[in-house]
């Protein structure tokens, strides 16, 4: 606690109130007219709505449709979160392994840190659209490539784009934490013998695991909100309902099909869920301070 | 490991981005008909380079000259970037250098929008907006996206760590709140503030799902609004065009990363943690 602060409250009250009045309005009143749709229903015309209590979550569990897209959600969430740290994590070792070209190397794997999840889906398109794509036409011709068509063609193209965008970020985040491993800890084991991969997994990964940890928040939270713009750019959740993320389908049931009930349970749905995964990650965080 | 391995890997890994991007701009300078027939290659045509002309000054079939649209995205990107960083510095400020009633309350109001990213509350929040009659609207598109805690709480992590001396030594040459704020405070935090503007730069320019939610007018359009909706008629698409555009909308935010490279990383991966 500080102990000589400026005296006066009126001031630091005009100070905060900005950030306080934008929390209310776009963070509270949203939130909390989630709540209250997700247990109201509208009628068809919109004139009145009538308190429901959780018939729309009922509906909404019942309905094998969404635990389907809950399903493919955790799969597509999963996939991206493993093959971009994956790479990341390779990529920051070997960086970090080698003494020349080792600042280049770093900033022509930073870059790509800024490229939107949507332009990433546009430069997939170009790589494996099955007529024109650089590598989808040969993989059409030989192979039968058509994601427009097949199902999981496509999840794997959606899957792809997202994570080859946020390689950087993790890349950042694995250099940073193999540089705190201490000199001495990883040349005593070098000393005692340990070499190469051995090395890697008995003393640099348990080392890691902090970062691995906070990654993998940041990597959910990554696939399962900001990936809506390459989803959206490459397949709008199609084809059939193939690449429709939670977010899509809110998106959807809420913005084309205007189902506001509907979606407004599907946000809380989302809500509990981010707020979950944040709380797991301030007791681990918590743990860490310690 | 073999040092020549260790290089190649790396060099795999460098050319898993570099040649998507390469491509791009490679095949922005083809013709649009031989990319339509599948002829897409990797050797730029360096006649072909005025169709950057082209599409910044005339867009396409009904959509807005890209000009327009990067000039959208600038606008977003530094009203976001800069407009979070001013309420945030003056949030922290005032709660780790003041005692004020509902201190503690307030702090935690803030605090408590760490768990909702924009995405999951976006339909309210377009409810809100529409409210407000600010469907179309610069403000509607930029003001919901600076209402989060993340800058306030790391502005207040580096003020807490600022010597109680430092402050007593300010007030006894007689700084008020304003001069410590603008002489001791700033000066202090500018490496955080680049990191910071960086970082909001890129998610304001990133932005898709709410500028497509709350800016249907074409006017509003930014270029990465602009750039799905080329793709989306995939009959008739110029796409040496689309893929010109594509270089557009990454150069600006992947050059704000590249030259403020060293205090973005580092701002990072201090503030996230």
């Amino acid at each position: 606690m500080r102990r000589t602060i400026f005296p006066g409250w009126l001031l630091p009250a005009a100070l905060v109130l900005p950030q306080l009045a934008l929390t209310v309005v776009f963070f509270l009143l949203p939130a909390g007219e989630a709540v209250w749709s997700s247990l109201t229903r509208t009628d068809p015309f919109g004139l009145s709505s009538v308190f429901v209590g959780i018939d729309n979550f009922n509906d909404l569990f019942a309905d094998p449709l969404y635990v389907e897209t809950i399903l493919r959600t955790i799969g597509f969430v999963a996939a991206v979160c493993v093959i971009s740290m994956g790479t990341a994590l390779l990529l920051a070792v070997m960086v970090e392994g080698v003494v020349r070209g080792r600042g280049i190397y770093r900033t022509m794997l930073i870059w790509p840190y800024a490229v939107a999840p949507a332009v990433a889906g546009v430069i997939w398109l170009f790589l494996l659209h099955p007529q024109i794509g650089l590598l989808g036409r040969w993989l059409n011709h030989n192979l039968g490539w058509d994601y427009s068509l097949n199902g999981t063609q496509a999840m794997l193209l959606v899957i792809l784009a997202s994570a080859w965008k946020q390689v950087s970020y993790n890349f950042i985040f694995f250099v940073a934490g193999l540089q705190s491993v201490p000199r001495t800890v990883t040349e005593a084991a070098r000393m005692d013998g340990a070499h190469g991969f051995y090395r890697f997994r008995t003393i640099t990964l348990p080392l890691l695991m902090p970062t691995v940890f906070f990654l993998i928040v940041v990597n959910v939270v990554y696939a399962a909100f900001d990936t809506f713009g390459a989803i959206w750019a490459l397949t709008q959740g199609g084809p059939g309902k193939a690449t429709e993320t939670m977010l899509v389908k809110v998106y959807r049931d809420g913005v084309i099909n205007l189902d506001l009930g509907s979606s407004s349970a599907q946000s809380v749905v989302l809500m509990v869920g981010v707020i979950v995964l944040t709380a797991v990650q301030f007791r681990f965080m918590g743990k860490r301070g310690k | 490991m073999n040092r020549a391995l260790t290089h190649g890997i790396i060099i795999l890994g460098v050319l898993l981005f570099a040649l998507p991007l390469w491509m791009i701009l490679a095949g922005s300078t083809q013709d649009p008909g031989a990319i339509a027939r599948g002829d897409l290659s990797l050797i730029p045509h360096w006649s072909g380079l005025h169709v950057y002309i082209d599409v910044l000054s005339s867009g396409g079939a009904g959509a807005q000259p890209v000009w327009r649209m990067l000039l959208v995205s600038f606008g977003m990107a530094l009203t976001i970037a800069v407009g979070k960083i001013v309420i945030s510095v003056l949030s922290a400020y005032a709660v780790t250098f003041f005692r004020f009633p509902f201190r503690m309350v307030a702090f935690w109001v803030i605090f408590i929008t760490l768990m909702l990213p924009p995405e999951v509350r976006i339909i309210p929040t377009y409810d809100v907006i529409a409210g407000f009659g600010m469907i179309n609207t610069f403000g509607g598109l930029t003001v919901p996206l600076m209402a989060s805690a993340t800058a306030t709480l790391l502005f207040r992590q580096v003020f807490l760590v600022i010597p109680d001396e430092l402050m007593e030594a300010a007030r006894m040459d007689g700084a008020g709140p304003w001069r410590f704020l603008r002489d001791i405070l700033l000066p202090v935090s500018a490496g955080n503030i680049a990191a910071l503007f960086v970082i909001l730069f890129v998610f304001g320019w990133n932005q898709y799902l709410w500028p497509l939610l709350v800016a249907t007018d074409p006017k509003l359009d930014t270029i990465v609004i602009g750039i799905v909706k080329m793709i989306g008629v995939e009959t008739q698409v110029e796409w040496n065009r689309v893929m010109a555009v594509a270089v557009l909308a990454l150069l600006p935010p992947v050059a704000v990363v590249l030259l403020m490279q060293r205090w973005f990383v580092a701002g990072l991966t201090e503030g996230e943690k």
